[in-house]
């Protein structure tokens, strides 16, 4: 199957999608690096200019497609690169985690962060501390709860036409 | 958008010599990159980076036809740049180039080989998915404005300023004091050659002022800054200074005729050791040398009813003028360099040092103004109760080093605290003795200076002052206003003994802390801070005095605590680069701008009140937005929030980051 983990042996780890801001979050991701700071090797990261950037669809697209969290950084409130990006960005925060939690989705799987570009520390305690937090959830497995969802629908399907067919037959006898 | 022709992926992974190669198995990537669809070629190499590098990507492009590059390596902020241009020389467009951070964000932050090698082989994946739907994109070239302004007139302003305007470029710059000099002026010799400080940076003062291509604006704040590199317009607040700067010959006579006989409020160029009149300069050799008024204090100011003798004295000169307004005038400049400075450490927050409870505890800038011979006891070093100090303990590291306060090394201070021990001890025969954690003496001729400073018998001892109190004096004792002495107690270090040494004067070598309005204008710059507060580099090694924003440089101080020759240095490579980015009449700007794929928009207008920069508007006539791509800045807020999807953003297309996405994530 394709969403599972490469080797059935090795054991769950969450998968986190990060949306960094180019001009604070993502150089203090490089910072982390250039500091040689440690930590979970759970995120991988996708760079966008800017926080404003990040549409809800790609939030919801990463979810579907298997990530256990999504983490957003941008700049703190009031520094970012294009004067309010970051504003944008947590306006959709507050609209998505409602949108999420509808759909069952804990609150500690999305998470918006104001990481400037010397906070490589951050960058770090953030990392650990959601993939803590993501290890304690457990797997979202969205798309196998999808693909399960899918199969209740078939069964249900099948049942109604099934029981249309046999209403028709009724009808004609 | 659709992946245009055949897609030939050429894909490399730098070892970056064994900081990638080390902790990331690359040539099992390597063999698995070339499994994946559309990769024609796929290598690992030991520094890409290289010339070698550079052209083995160039040869397989020529040679095996690629028309998309992805490199994993190091951070695209370091090596985009080197990559794309490789590619670009090789025939194709450079944005056809991708990069896959695996360095700053893999190897040196993971330390499990095989996790780490499977977060590099997930994100390679998603690049060789994004880079299909690249496209190519050219650059644009905006003209550069040729005048460039310079914020703070301390030395770094000055040696920024001057270097520029001999350039023939013209420099304004805009000093919030009433004079440029800044805290260099204050000092009275400097260390380690022990040069006036005056004598050197008079002269330079002097240029400034009669340079052509320079426009000093002193008494004026920037308060506004609009545009981007090349291309900044900026507000002066000009503060009224009451004498005409044109007028005024500065023969300061209306200072002698002010109705004031004597100084009546603190002066602030001597720390608040003197006082000034309401008309003043703030010293002999200020620049401009005009006097200025302050209107808290000055009589004609508030209330209107002054007997006016400095407008008398003046006469036909007519250069007090009480009309003058605050104005706010606009610039339009192609580049910024900021050199705003530092602020010293306020030692009252170290109650145990007593610092503005004891009155014969100074700090050490007050220090340099009471040696100097302009200083308000005309260089004699004498203590409030006009006694002259015997015995005087420079404590160092105040506010530096220093879990509760400041954990950064201020770098002057061990070397101003052993000038001043010199100073001090040769003027007045004192005893002195300096209080350090650890003697700092790195840099041309420190450590020669710090063993000739011990040579001249100052004391040192090694231990950090714990404690500072007044000694008691005899019970009844008619001590005529005598201070008495105060004793400073440390743990001496090298011979694990505590020490109690009464002295009759304590001086707190205090520590560089950022402007107390740092935080402002950062935020009006538009650049970072580092965790102190100091201005942020672009690379603290290979971009030192450029900031994240195009066409803004730091210069001095504000970018952390320096001394004057590296000051100086930081103020001439500032200048340069400024030079060099309005030398060359335009810049590049990068592509990555919005545009709006025009039948799709259903003209809701949602995007026209998110952009910061006012580059979308609406064409009534079609009833569509409309976005002025020269004005884009290409943040791409308007691209997330555009409901049907007809805003687009080059080289953040939804496709490439959609296919990003799905890229990390699946496991083929």
């Amino acid at each position: 199957m394709e969403h599972t983990n490469p080797t059935d042996a090795a054991p769950w780890r969450p998968r986190i999608v990060a949306f960094f801001c180019n001009w604070c979050t993502y150089t203090a991701a490089d910072l982390a690096g250039v500091s040689r700071m440690k930590y979970a090797p759970n995120t991988r990261i996708i760079r966008v200019m800017c926080s404003g950037r990040v549409d809800p669809q790609f939030i919801l697209e990463a979810f579907a497609r298997g990530a256990d969290g999504v983490l957003v950084g941008g700049c703190h409130p009031g520094d970012c690169h294009y004067v309010e990006g970051n504003y944008k960005m947590l306006r959709r925060y507050h609209l998505l985690q409602r949108i999420l939690s509808d759909m069952g989705i804990e609150k500690e799987r999305f998470r918006l962060e104001w990481i400037s570009a010397s906070e490589g520390d951050k960058v770090k305690s953030v990392i650990n501390d959601m993939v803590e937090k993501l290890t304690g959830l457990g797997p979202l497995a969205l798309p196998d709860q999808r693909a399960e969802w899918d199969r209740e629908m078939d069964i249900l399907e099948e049942k109604m036409s099934v029981a249309e067919t046999a209403e028709k037959e009724g009808t004609h006898a | 958008m659709k992946e245009n022709g055949e897609i030939r992926i050429g894909f490399y992974i730098c070892h970056c010599g064994v900081n990638i190669a080390s902790v990331i198995d690359v040539e099992r990537i390597a063999a698995y990159a070339a499994t994946l669809p559309g990769v024609v070629v796929s290598r690992h190499y030991k520094y890409m980076c290289s010339d070698p590098g550079q052209e083995l990507l160039g040869s397989d492009i020529r040679e095996h036809k690629l028309n998309r590059i992805v490199v994993a390596a190091c951070s695209p902020l370091l090596h985009e740049h080197t990559f794309r241009k490789a590619t670009e020389n090789a025939g194709l467009n450079p944005y056809f180039m991708h990069m896959v951070n695996i360095r700053e964000h893999g190897s040196w932050v993971h330390e499990d080989k095989e996790l780490a090698t499977g977060k590099a082989q997930d994100m390679i994946r998603a690049a060789i998915r994004r880079v299909r739907f690249h496209e190519p994109l050219e650059k644009k070239r905006v003209p550069v404005l040729q005048d460039v302004l310079v914020i703070g007139g301390g030395i770094a302003g000055i040696h920024a300023s001057l270097t520029l305007a001999n350039a023939g470029k013209h420099v304004i710059l805009v000093e919030r004091e009433p004079t440029i000099g800044g805290h260099m002026a204050q000092f009275d010799k400097t260390f380690p050659t022990l040069d006036c400080a005056a004598c050197i940076l008079t002269p330079k003062m002097t240029s400034v002022k009669d340079h052509p291509n320079i426009t000093l604006w002193s008494y004026s704040e920037v308060v506004k800054i609009d545009g981007s590199v090349g291309n900044y317009t900026v507000t002066v607040k000009r503060k009224p200074r009451y004498v005409n700067e044109e007028l005024c010959v500065g023969c300061m006579e209306c200072i002698e005729a002010c109705i004031y006989k004597e100084g009546k409020w603190p002066d602030e160029f001597n720390v608040g050791l003197s006082k000034r009149k309401p008309i003043y300069i703030p010293f002999p050799q200020a620049v401009p040398p005009v006097p200025v008024i302050d209107p808290e204090h000055c009589v004609h100011v508030k209330t209107g009813k002054c007997r006016d003798t400095c407008v008398a004295i003046c006469g036909d000169r007519n250069a007090i003028d009480f009309t003058q307004k605050e104005t706010l005038t606009d610039i339009k400049v192609g580049a910024i360099v900021v050199a705003t400075g530092f602020d010293i450490f306020d030692a009252t927050q170290i109650p145990y040092y007593g610092y503005g409870k004891y009155r014969n505890v100074y700090t050490a800038l007050e220090a340099e103004r009471l040696i100097n011979a302009s200083g308000p006891t005309g260089g004699e070093l004498l203590l409030p109760d006009g006694h002259k100090p015997e015995s005087i303990a420079i404590v160092h590291c105040v506010g530096s080093r220093d879990v509760h306060y400041n954990r950064w090394c201020s770098r002057v201070c061990c070397m101003y605290s052993l000038k001043l021990a010199h100073l001090i001890k040769e003027r007045t025969g004192a005893e002195i003795y300096n209080f350090y954690i650890d003697m700092r003496a790195p840099g041309k001729s420190m450590e020669e200076f710090y063993n000739r400073v011990s040579e001249e018998g100052v004391h040192l001892i090694r231990g950090r002052v714990a404690d500072i109190t007044p000694q008691a004096l005899p019970e009844g004792s008619d001590q005529g206003g005598y201070l008495g002495k105060l004793v400073v107690q440390a743990e001496d270090t090298l011979i694990g003994r505590v020490r109690k040494i009464p002295v009759d004067m304590v001086i707190l070598a205090v520590g560089l802390v950022p402007q107390k309005d740092a935080e402002e204008v950062r935020r009006m710059l538009n650049i970072s801070c580092s965790t102190g507060g100091f201005f942020l580099e672009r690379h603290p090694k290979l971009a030192p005095v450029n900031t994240f924003t195009d066409g803004i440089f730091l210069a001095g101080a504000c970018q952390g605590p320096k001394d004057i020759p590296d000051s100086v240095a930081q103020a001439g490579a500032a200048a340069a680069e400024a030079l060099a980015l309005i030398d060359a009449g335009s810049v590049e700007i990068e592509p990555n701008t919005a545009y709006i794929i025009e039948e799709d928009c259903s003209g809701c207008k949602s995007c026209i009140p998110l952009c910061p920069y006012t580059a979308i508007s609406f064409d009534e006539a079609k009833k569509k937005a409309v976005i002025n791509e020269a004005l884009c800045k290409g943040c791409g807020t308007c691209v997330a929030a555009c409901p049907s999807g007809s805003i687009r953003q080059h080289l953040f297309e939804d496709e490439e980051i959609f296919s990003e996405i799905d890229g990390l994530l699946t496991y083929a």
